[in-house]
């Protein structure tokens, strides 16, 4: 056997399982069909950690996110991703919604979450987040409410997995999982791997995933929720900012992002096309109108970009974390909101069955090191210590992105750390050039340029996020490139 | 009456400055009428126009030992405007060598249009 | 940390930059450019077609050749300059932050600053088109630097969004390059940019200009693969089942510049409704000393307009270092000038009183196009100055330089107002006083 353990999917919920187990005595590798991880579901997510008062009673998520909300201050110490506890606001609009307010808080309290209070006095509301609008009546206060970077975290447990000794192959896509004895082969588009334990984390395609195991329990569907940022400079929030939920979701928030823009989103709309992350007319038109009723001074003429992002929902409604009947094949699946908060429960309950339902006997591993260090920004230095950086190595003082203020050490970490980013969109999610207002606008060329220069392949070759994705054709047409490309390598050097 | 005279009416808008100007261009029976310029190069411009319609071409040359690799130039004046392609083509089939400085002849005389390419600006070495 | 010390500091080495060094240098002053490029000349670089110069020089440039000159002028004069420096702080001191590979952090303190960081352009999600959101994507200006300074050919078939400048003469530079630009798309009922510009790059080369329509959806999940495109309302709203769908690889984003200001928001400047800095007639921000120029003031139309501008800029930042700086500033005497109706807005944002007898130059933007106008500048009701226009349109900017004659604005005013009205309009209202 290759492995001891392969886990199929590099979202936030492969990433979360590879760093727990790697804890472990284990050989362990996490196959990705995309050119990065963090490039799924967990891409297009809201980022909120939520305090866990939300889902019905009878679904384990509920469960597994107060559990894993209170899991979340140790992992960030030991893996450095930008978080922090807001606290977030249930919104009521109108008198009949109190009533609701006090079932969801008692509820929530007896159930274990921390600090919930619904508060009435409009000045202390006001006081708590200004940007409210002036029709509220009261709000659902949960102090333990976050926000999260999604991505940024998937590459800090990715990162730390790595260092623990997990191996990461991306672009592998699955074409067939075969039983073996005492095992399975998985074969992806370039290579076979075997191992004793599969873990099915494949988000959007795990129930296809399951099938190929010969495992047909279950089926995924994509819904797709779409959301609008803002500049940064435009309006600034506090507090993540819910409407009164209604049975399928939690509604269209207004929230910040952990680098201070606001957005708005998701709507919820269940779609067939399970790679379908288009934004439609109709969906910006909702989003807006549902935050415009949280916030009425949404800065619309601010807004820098739209995306979608999908959830994978399961027909039970619920995650699946089981053992199937194919003994050593693990699902993971219809790991859906609040699945980002409940990640580490979740992690947990993966290692609980592998020891109880798979009989694995689990032994630490001797130089498990659970630090990642954090990557450093310019953003964090005072002035003498960006100096002293910069005469360290001047790559802190060339600038390439203006409005996010990286600088080329920055990205060349990005493209050299554990799993680091080999495309424009892997550098622009790990250091967040061309995440600002001009969206790349200016940087894009020379982050291709310095992706040329560290991955050594030509310049036309460098891709936004993988096969397919060229920025610049290859096709010469008035101008020959192919001694151009070489020429620009040495400069960027020089 | 009008079937027997040639007559040719262009209205053609003015590119010699942005503000743009509408004139018409009549040819009756071989004369020319402009009207609705705003100066003599507009007028001269229409009349052009008419007859010989004529562009600058602006394109991009490659370039050995350059700062950068490829070097923007221009034709000296403007050539027919039917030429436009197959010069475009021609400059990018040329390799130039680094310095060059902004007005230097690249290309004389290029086609027999009795036109030169020169360089927009200067290129030094890298 | 290096420290350094200057009478004017300018900030960025586009035409704006240049051309406010260049003056600020012949006035005596000693001036250090900052420029985050490593080359000086700035955007005007990658506008490789002509028609620049044709108001200064008097004679049909290309943008190289234009800012050739303006780079020879600063080179001959011996304007010190760093390249690949970025400015990453301003204080309010006047205290400029910097950085660069070499020299790591430069410290500049300047008795006067001269921002000309010109302006970026609005993307993607700042109109919101819907679809996915794949490669093939760019901004008509990063297009330009793809091909005219990098070159490389972004894909092969284009669909065009807005009607801007950089939009249509990119239509035509890859049009030349044996690319297919299947369309410019217009969501307004007119076009963005200058008549000229869509004569000789759309209508010379038959690419149809659509106008009343807009992008309603991207396809492609990894390289572009098509739009759908849909006629829309008065109100911008789509119109349903107007759905035309366009097989490219490419689309270019040409739906305008915004100034771009973060570090004179930082350095306490404040903004006006048209992205830029806040300036009285001596182009002087808010801040004392600090002033303000080119793009990054006003997205202007034309380059000769900003080396225009920058001059004026350059010229006074001196007068302001030999006759003010280090003194006790007294409270300005300003009258406000307010856009009144059809402007969109106007610089400056102030007038000094005591310089209204001299030459002042405003220039302003209408919010729609209009034929037979008459521009007015108003003291409440009472008009003191008047000029008649043919034809005015946003894309195109409208000077007026007037100077006032002492007895025509009253000691106290305090605010004029700027308007475009219909000539019309005017004779009624004339009736009726």
């Amino acid at each position: 056997m290759d492995y001891d353990v392969i886990i199929i999917g590099g979202g936030v919920t492969g990433c979360c399982i590879a760093r727990t187990l790697s804890r472990y005595d284990l050989k362990i590798c996490l196959l990705e069909k995309e050119a990065d991880i963090a490039s799924g579901t967990t891409k297009g997510n809201s980022g909120v950690v939520h305090a866990g008062y939300a889902a019905d009673r009878k679904y384990k998520k509920r469960e597994f996110c107060i559990r894993g909300n209170k899991l979340f201050d140790q992992a960030h110490k030991e893996l450095n991703f930008p978080f922090k506890r807001t606290g977030t606001l249930v919104v009521a609009l109108e008198e009949r919604q109190i009533k609701d307010l006090v079932y969801i808080r008692n509820y929530g309290t007896e159930d274990g979450v921390p600090g919930l209070e619904i508060i009435i006095d409009k000045n202390r509301i006001k006081q708590m987040e200004p940007q409210l609008t002036d029709k509220v009546i009261a709000v659902l206060h949960a102090p333990s409410g976050g926000i999260i970077s999604p991505y940024e975290f998937t590459f800090a447990l990715a990162e730390n997995a790595n260092m623990n000794g997990v191996e990461f192959f991306r672009e592998h896509e699955i074409i067939g999982i075969n039983k073996i004895v005492a095992g399975f082969e998985v074969e992806t588009k370039l290579k076979k791997f075997t191992s004793r334990i599969v873990i099915n984390a494949a988000g959007l395609y795990s129930a296809e995933i399951s099938r190929m195991a010969g495992v047909d329990t279950f089926e995924i569907y994509p819904r797709r929720g779409e959301y609008i940022l803002f500049d940064k400079s435009s309006i600034h929030l506090n507090k993540v900012l819910f409407p009164m939920p209604t049975r399928l979701s939690k509604g269209i928030l207004v929230s910040p992002t952990i680098h201070g823009h606001v957005f708005i989103g998701p709507n919820a709309d269940n779609i067939l096309d399970i790679e379908d992350v288009s934004t439609t007319t109709r969906g910006l038109k909702e989003i807006i109108s549902g935050g415009l009723k949280l916030v009425p001074n949404l800065p619309l003429n601010a807004a820098i970009r739209n995306f979608a992002g999908l959830r994978a929902v399961s027909n039970t409604m619920d995650f699946i974390i089981e053992a199937t009947e194919m003994v050593g094949f693990v699902n993971v699946a219809g790991i859906l909101s609040p699945g980002l908060t409940a990640i580490f429960a979740i992690a947990e309950e993966v290692v609980r069955i592998l020891v109880e339902d798979l009989g694995e006997e689990l032994k630490g591993k001797e130089n498990y090191n659970p630090y990642r260090p954090k990557p450093e920004h310019l953003s964090d230095f005072t002035k003498m210590k960006l100096n002293q950086k910069i005469k360290e190595n001047p790559a802190w003082g060339r600038i390439i992105c203006r409005c996010e203020t990286i600088p080329e050490a920055e990205i060349v970490d990005s493209i050299r750390r554990p799993v680091g980013a080999t495309t424009i969109d892997g550098v622009k999610f790990r250091c967040r050039a061309g995440m600002g207002r001009c969206q790349g606008g200016f940087c894009m060329p020379r982050v291709m340029e310095i992706l040329s220069r560290e991955l050594n392949i030509p310049y036309d070759e460098v891709t936004k996020r993988g096969k397919g994705s060229h920025y610049l054709v290859n096709k010469v047409l008035c101008i020959e490139l192919t001694e151009d490309s070489k020429e620009s390598e040495e400069v960027a050097e020089k | 009456m009008s079937e027997s005279s040639k007559k040719d009416k262009k209205v053609i808008r003015c590119i010699v400055c942005p503000t743009g100007c509408e004139i018409t261009a009549e040819n009756v029976d071989g004369e020319v009428k402009i009207i609705g310029f705003g100066c003599k190069r507009g007028e001269e411009y229409a009349k052009e126009e008419l007859f010989e319609p004529k562009r600058i071409v602006t394109a991009t040359m490659r370039v050995e030992d350059g700062f950068l690799s490829i070097i923007p130039v221009r034709t000296e004046k403007p050539i027919p405007k039917e030429s436009v392609f197959e010069i475009i083509k021609e400059l990018s089939s040329i390799k130039v060598k680094a310095p060059i400085k902004v007005g230097d002849i690249l290309v004389e005389n290029i086609h027999n249009l009795e036109v030169n390419v020169i360089a927009s600006r200067d290129m030094p070495t890298f | 940390m290096k420290s350094l010390d200057v009478d004017i500091a300018v900030i960025g080495a586009g035409s704006a930059g240049l051309g406010a060094a260049i003056e600020a240098k012949k006035q005596g002053m000693d001036v250090l450019i900052l420029e985050r490029n490593d080359e000086l000349g700035g955007i005007t670089l990658q506008c490789i077609h002509n028609g620049f110069g044709l108001k200064i020089f008097k004679e049909d440039l290309t943008g190289p050749e234009y800012i050739q000159r303006f780079i020879n002028e600063a080179k001959e004069l011996k304007i010190p300059y760093k390249l690949d420096t970025m400015v990453i702080e301003i204080t309010e001191d006047k205290e400029i932050y910097a950085v660069n590979k070499k020299e790591g952090l430069l410290k500049i303190k300047a008795k006067a600053i001269i921002l000309s960081m010109g302006c970026r352009e609005k993307t993607r999600g700042a109109i919101n088109i819907p679809g996915f959101r794949p490669a093939g994507i760019y901004t008509a200006g990063q297009a330009q630097r793809f091909v005219n300074i990098e070159g490389y050919i972004p894909g092969k078939t284009y669909v065009i969004l807005g009607s801007g400048d950089i939009g249509m003469i990119m239509a035509r530079r890859l049009t030349w390059l044996g690319c297919e630009v299947k369309a410019v798309v217009e969501i307004k009922s007119y076009v963005s940019g200058l008549i000229r510009n869509q004569v000789q790059c759309l209508e010379d080369y038959n690419i149809p200009l659509i106008l009343n329509h807009t992008i309603t959806k991207i396809h492609g999940k990894d390289r572009v693969e098509g739009i759908t495109i849909s006629s829309v309302d008065q109100n911008w709203d789509q119109i349903v089942g107007s759905d035309e769908y366009i097989e490219c690889d490419s689309i270019l984003l040409s739906v305008g510049l915004v100034p771009e200001n973060e570090l004179t928001t930082k350095a306490g400047a404040e903004l006006s409704n048209n992205g830029g800095p806040i300036v009285d007639d001596n182009l002087e921000t808010i801040m004392d000393g600090i002033f303000a120029c080119g793009n990054v003031l006003q997205v202007h139309d034309l380059v000769d307009n900003v080396s225009e501008e920058a001059k004026r800029a350059g010229k006074n930042a001196a007068i302001y270092v030999k006759e003010r700086y280090g003194k006790d500033q007294i409270k300005k005497d300003h009258i406000k000038i307010i856009p009144g109706i059809n402007v969109g807005y106007v610089k400056p944002d102030y007038v000094n009183f005591s310089n209204l007898e001299n030459l002042l130059h405003f220039h302003l933007r209408v919010k729609e196009p209009d034929r037979d106008v008459i521009i007015v500048i108003k003291e409440v009701n009472k008009i003191v100055y008047q000029r008649v226009r043919s034809f005015v349109i946003p894309s195109e900017m409208i000077e007026v330089r007037t100077k006032f004659k002492p007895e025509v604005i009253s000691p106290n005013c305090r605010e004029l107002k700027i308007e475009v009205l219909p000539v019309s309009l005017l004779e009624v209202l004339d009736e009726v006083g």
